[in-house]
C-alpha cells in the first residue's frame, strides 16, 4: 500500500499520538515512548501492529507518543492514522 | 445528558462514573474540521470497547448535509450506539432522511431497528416544526432544544433570564408530549454560577422538561437534585397507588384515597412520580 | 540541652567565681550573645566529624534552602560520609545528588523524596539503602536513640540571639513563614548539638516559641531560610477537577454516615485536592446538624482555620501548617496550638494526639486487595511520595478512611499487592474511590451503616477486576537485585524494602 507521512491524536493525558510514515525495510517498525512504558510498552506496540495488520499495512514506520491512552484509543489512532496516511477509509470498506 | 467532545478519549473513558442518565458524544461543534475522520474513529472504538454499564449512548453526529453526516451514521450505528442526536433539525423531512440512511446501515449489519433518534431543535423554523419533527419517525425518543443558535437565528442575544428562550422551550415541551416522547433542554455554560443553574432547572424542570443538557459532572448533582421527586410527593403516590390497587381488587373503576375521588391526572402524576423516584435510586421495587 | 549557654547572665549565682551582677543593659548584652556566629563557626563548634549524624526539617517545603545550604558548606569544608535526617525531602534537594556522587553524603534517613533525587535514588545512586520513617516513626526512632542525631540544622522563621525560635515571626522583617515546627521540635530536643538558621533575628523573648533556647546551641543568621512562594501557597484553592470533587463527596458521605460523626469528634486530612474538598462538605453537613468538632489534627489548612474562627472546631493541634492561613492562624489563635511530631504521632509516647482520634481521610498512590496501602513508590518502581503520619494515623484512629481513585491514567490504583508496603491493612478501614467504596471485612458494622446510607459498596476485588477489565493487565516491572530503600515499621521494626529500578533493557 502507498503510504504518505501521516498522524493522528494528541498530547493529552490518556490520550496517543501516532505517526506513520512509509517503511524503510520489510515489516512494521515501531518506535514508541510512553508514560506508562514498563507496564505496557509491548501491550500497546501490539495493538498498533494487529490494527495495522487488520487494514493490511505490512510495512510502514511509525512513531507513537503514548499519555497512557486505553487500548481502544490506540487502536483509534492508529486507524485514523492509517487513513489519512493512506488518502482513504481504510477501516469503514 | 452530559455533553463530552468526541476527540477527547480521557473524558470519553470518565464520563460514566460521574453517573449521567445520558452521555452525548460530539463529533459536531466540539471537534474541528481537521479532526473529524480521527474523533469518528475514536467514538465507534469507544462506544465498542468501553463499558458504560446501564447509562444511555447518545452521539451528536454532524449534519447530513455536511461531508461527514453519512460517514458518522456509519460509525456510530456500526458500533451500537442507543440514540443518534441530529443537529440543527428544521423540517421532517430530516429525520426522515436520517432514518433512511440508519436503516441503510442497520440492513447491513442485521439489526434493523436498534438505533433512536433524537432531534435538536436550534432555530425559528425548527421550533415551528417541533410537533412535525417529533413524529416524523417511530424511532423518535427525544427533542431538545440547542438555545446558542436558536437564538442567533432570533437576531437576539441570550439573557440570564432566558426570556427569549421562553417561546421556543414551551413549544418543545408541548410537542414533545403531543408525540409522547421526551424533551430536553439545552445546556448552562457558567459553571462559576451554580446558584443561578440551579434557578435554570428549577425554571424548566416547572415548565415541563424531562431533562437538562450538562456540560461539566459538577452540573450532575443539581440536575438530579432539582428533579428528584420530594418525600412527601413520593409519600403521597404510593398511597394513591395503593389506593389504585384496592380498587383493581375490589373491581371498582373508582379510584377513592381518604373518601375523595382521585382523578386521572393525579393517578397519572402518582404514577410519573414512583418511575422518577425509581429511577433516581431514592425507592427500590421492593419497597413498593 | 545546650551544653553552653554562652552567655555570662547566666553564670551569676551558679559559677562561684562570677560574683559580680552583669550591669550590661539588656539589649546590649544580647547583641553580644556568643552564640550568634556563622555557619562555618557553628558546624566547627559542634564538633561535627566525618562519618556522623545531620538532621533537617522539612517545614519549609519546595522553598527550603537550608538542607542545600548547609550540605553545601560542609562540603566546602571538606566533610565526608554524613548521614542525612530529614523529616521529609523535596524536589528542590536536587542538589544532593551532586554531594552523594562526591561521598559527603552517604547515607539519608527521611520520610519521604520526590523528584530528580527520588528518581537517581531509585535507580541505584546511593550505596547504602535509604530509611524511610513515617513522622511519628521517625520520632519516636529519635527519642529512643535509633536514630542518634549529632548535629540538628534547623531553619527557623524567627529566632532571637539566645535561641528561642519559632516557626512565624511577629516583626517588620518577617521574610519565611511557615507556621509550626512540630517535625523540628523533636529533633531539637533529642540532638546533641542544635544550630537554628534564620533570615529573622529578633530581639528576646521571641515568645511563644516553638524551640527553645535551653536547647539551642549556636544561632546563625543568614540572608534566607526559605522562599515564601514555594513554602505554601496563600489559601489552597478548591479543586476544580470533577474527579476529585466526586471522590471528596464519596468520602464525605462515608464520615457523615460512619457511625462517629458526632459532636465533639475529631479529625485529620491530608493535604491533596480530594481531602482538602472534603473538609468544605462535612463542614456544610456539620452547620446543618448542629455538630461541632472537638479537634483537628496533623496538617492543618485554610479549611481547618476557617472552621476554628467559626467555632465548628474547637481546637487545632498543629504538626506542619499547610498553607499561609494556617501559618497565620498559630500566631493569631490561641487554641491553635503546635505539637511536636512525638506528641502527635509516636506509637509509643504516652497523650500522642493519634490515639484520640476519631476519624483520619488519607490518600494513596495503591492500595492492594489485603488494603494495604502504598503512599511512596509510584506504581513505575520510582520513589515519588512520603509516607508522612499515614501509617501512624491509619493504625491509631478510631476510622481510616482512603481516597484514591481506582485509575490514574492506565496505572491501577487498586492491585493485587501494592509495590510497596507502607501501611498495613490491618489499620485501614475504608476505601473510597470513583468506582465504588470498599469497607475492610474486619468492620462490618461499618459496611452496613454505610449501605443503609445508599452508598455503592462493593467488594474490594471487584475494583482490582475493574480495573484491570479497563487498562488490561501490566507487566512486571523491572526491579533490579539492589536494596535502594528501607520502610520501617511505626515502632522500628522492618516493613518493607524498595529494590533499584532497572530499565537498561526495557
Amino acid at each position: 500500500m502507498e503510504l504518505k507521512t501521516a498522524s493522528a491524536g494528541t498530547l493529552e493525558s490518556g490520550d496517543i499520538i501516532v505517526e506513520i510514515s512509509p517503511a524503510t525495510s520489510k515489516g512494521i517498525d515501531i518506535q514508541l515512548k510512553s508514560t506508562v512504558s514498563y507496564q505496557f510498552g509491548e501491550q500497546i506496540k501490539k495493538v498498533i501492529k494487529e490494527t495495522l495488520s487488520e487494514l493490511n499495512i505490512t510495512d510502514a514506520c511509525v512513531n507513537a507518543t503514548d499519555k497512557g491512552a486505553l487500548d481502544c484509543t490506540i487502536k483509534a489512532r492508529t486507524i485514523a492514522a492509517a487513513c489519512r496516511a493512506a488518502g482513504k477509509d481504510l477501516w469503514l470498506d | 445528558m452530559m455533553f463530552v467532545p468526541g476527540n477527547n478519549p480521557s473524558m470519553m473513558q470518565d464520563a460514566y462514573i460521574y453517573g449521567p442518565d445520558s452521555i452525548m458524544l460530539d463529533l459536531e461543534d466540539s471537534v474541528t474540521m481537521a479532526e473529524k475522520d480521527a474523533a469518528r474513529v475514536l467514538v465507534h472504538n469507544a462506544l465498542k470497547t468501553i463499558d458504560y454499564g446501564k447509562t444511555e449512548m447518545v452521539v451528536r453526529i454532524n449534519p447530513l448535509s455536511s461531508p461527514y453526516g453519512k460517514k458518522d451514521v456509519e460509525a456510530v450505528v456500526s458500533a451500537g450506539v442507543d440514540v443518534i442526536r441530529m443537529p440543527k433539525t428544521e423540517t421532517a423531512e430530516e429525520v426522515k432522511e436520517l432514518e433512511a440512511e440508519i436503516i441503510r446501515v442497520e440492513e447491513k449489519l442485521g439489526c434493523v431497528g436498534r438505533t433512536q433518534i433524537m432531534a435538536a431543535i436550534e432555530s425559528a423554523l425548527g421550533v415551528v416544526n417541533a410537533y412535525a419533527i417529533a413524529t416524523a419517525s417511530k424511532r423518535m425518543m427525544g427533542i431538545a432544544l440547542g438555545a446558542e443558535d436558536y437564538t442567533a437565528s432570533l437576531k437576539t442575544p441570550r439573557t440570564p433570564e432566558g426570556t427569549e428562550l421562553l417561546l421556543a422551550r414551551e413549544t418543545i415541551v408541548v410537542a414533545a408530549r403531543a408525540a409522547g416522547i421526551n424533551c430536553f433542554d439545552t445546556v448552562f455554560s457558567n459553571l462559576n454560577d451554580m446558584d443561578a443553574f440551579r434557578r435554570e432547572v428549577e425554571a424548566i424542570k416547572a415548565l415541563g422538561f424531562d431533562g437538562k443538557s450538562i456540560i461539566n459532572p459538577r452540573q450532575i448533582e443539581v440536575v438530579n437534585e432539582v428533579f428528584a421527586p420530594k418525600a412527601k410527593d413520593i409519600e403521597k403516590a404510593k398511597l394513591i397507588l395503593a389506593a389504585i390497587k384496592e380498587a383493581e381488587q375490589k373491581g371498582s373503576g373508582v379510584v377513592s384515597l381518604n373518601g375523595k375521588m382521585v382523578d386521572k391526572p393525579v393517578v397519572m402524576r402518582a404514577q410519573h412520580t414512583i418511575e422518577l423516584a425509581l429511577a433516581s435510586g431514592i425507592i427500590t421495587e421492593e419497597e413498593l | 540541652m545546650a551544653k553552653e549557654l554562652n552567655v555570662p547572665v547566666y553564670e551569676v549565682g551558679k559559677n562561684p567565681n562570677v560574683r559580680a551582677k552583669v550591669s550590661t543593659p539588656r539589649p546590649e548584652l544580647q547583641k553580644q550573645a556568643s552564640k550568634v556566629v556563622t555557619l562555618e563557626e557553628a558546624i566547627r563548634k559542634t564538633g561535627l566529624k566525618d562519618g556522623m549524624t545531620i538532621s533537617f526539617h522539612h517545614h519549609f517545603r519546595g522553598g527550603d534552602k537550608v538542607v542545600n545550604l548547609v550540605v553545601d558548606k560542609l562540603a566546602e569544608m571538606g566533610f565526608k560520609n554524613l548521614h542525612l535526617a530529614a523529616s521529609s525531602l523535596a524536589d528542590v534537594h536536587r542538589p544532593l545528588i551532586e554531594h552523594i556522587k562526591n561521598g559527603v553524603i552517604t547515607k539519608i534517613s527521611t520520610s519521604g523524596m520526590r523528584g530528580a533525587l527520588a528518581d537517581a535514588v531509585s535507580r541505584g545512586l546511593m550505596e547504602t539503602p535509604v530509611n524511610f520513617r513515617s513522622h511519628g516513626g521517625r520520632a519516636l526512632a529519635i527519642k529512643k536513640g535509633e536514630l542518634h542525631i549529632d548535629v540538628a540544622f534547623l531553619g527557623a522563621s524567627s529566632c532571637d540571639p539566645l535561641g528561642n525560635a519559632s516557626g512565624y515571626s511577629r516583626s517588620e522583617n518577617a521574610k519565611s513563614i511557615c507556621g509550626s515546627l512540630g517535625y523540628a521540635m523533636v529533633d531539637a530536643q533529642f540532638a546533641d548539638k542544635v544550630v537554628i538558621l534564620t533570615d529573622d533575628l529578633v530581639t528576646y523573648p521571641n515568645t511563644p516559641n516553638a524551640i527553645s533556647e535551653r536547647n539551642v546551641d549556636y544561632v546563625v543568621e543568614v540572608e534566607s531560610v526559605g522562599d515564601p512562594s514555594k513554602i505554601s501557597s496563600g489559601a489552597i484553592r478548591d479543586t476544580k477537577n470533577p474527579r476529585d470533587i466526586l471522590l471528596a463527596q464519596t468520602a464525605a458521605k462515608v464520615v457523615i454516615n460512619s457511625g462517629y460523626f458526632e459532636d465533639g469528634f475529631s479529625i485529620q486530612t491530608g493535604s491533596g485536592g480530594a481531602s482538602l474538598a472534603v473538609t468544605k462538605f462535612i463542614r456544610e453537613k456539620m452547620i446543618e446538624k448542629g455538630i461541632k468538632a472537638k479537634f483537628a489534627l496533623g496538617g492543618i489548612t485554610s479549611h481547618m482555620v476557617k472552621m476554628h474562627e467559626e467555632g465548628l472546631i474547637e481546637k487545632l493541634l498543629d504538626v506542619q501548617s499547610f498553607d499561609m492561613v494556617a501559618a497565620e492562624s498559630l500566631k493569631n489563635n490561641r487554641f491553635h496550638k503546635q505539637v511536636c511530631a512525638n506528641e502527635y504521632a509516636s506509637a509509643e509516647e504516652l497523650g500522642s494526639a493519634i490515639h484520640w482520634l476519631d476519624m483520619v481521610i488519607l490518600s494513596a498512590l495503591e492500595v492492594d486487595v489485603n488494603f494495604n496501602v502504598n503512599v511512596l513508590v509510584g506504581s513505575d518502581g520510582i520513589i515519588r511520595g512520603a509516607i508522612g503520619g499515614h501509617p501512624d494515623t491509619a493504625a491509631a484512629s478510631a476510622l481510616s478512611i482512603v481516597v484514591c481513585p481506582m485509575l490514574r491514567g492506565r496505572i491501577p490504583c487498586v492491585v493485587d499487592e501494592v509495590t510497596t508496603y507502607i501501611t498495613p491493612g490491618d489499620g485501614v478501614d475504608v476505601i473510597v474511590t470513583d468506582f465504588g467504596v470498599a469497607v475492610n471485612p474486619r468492620r462490618p458494622e461499618i459496611a452496613e451503616r454505610l449501605k443503609a446510607a445508599g452508598l455503592n459498596i462493593v467488594d474490594i476485588t471487584y475494583l482490582r477486576d475493574k480495573a484491570k477489565s479497563i487498562i488490561g493487565e501490566p507487566a512486571a516491572l523491572p526491579f533490579g537485585d539492589k536494596v535502594v530503600g528501607v520502610v520501617y515499621n511505626r515502632d522500628g521494626s522492618v516493613l518493607d524494602v524498595i529494590k533499584n529500578i532497572d530499565d537498561t533493557n526495557v
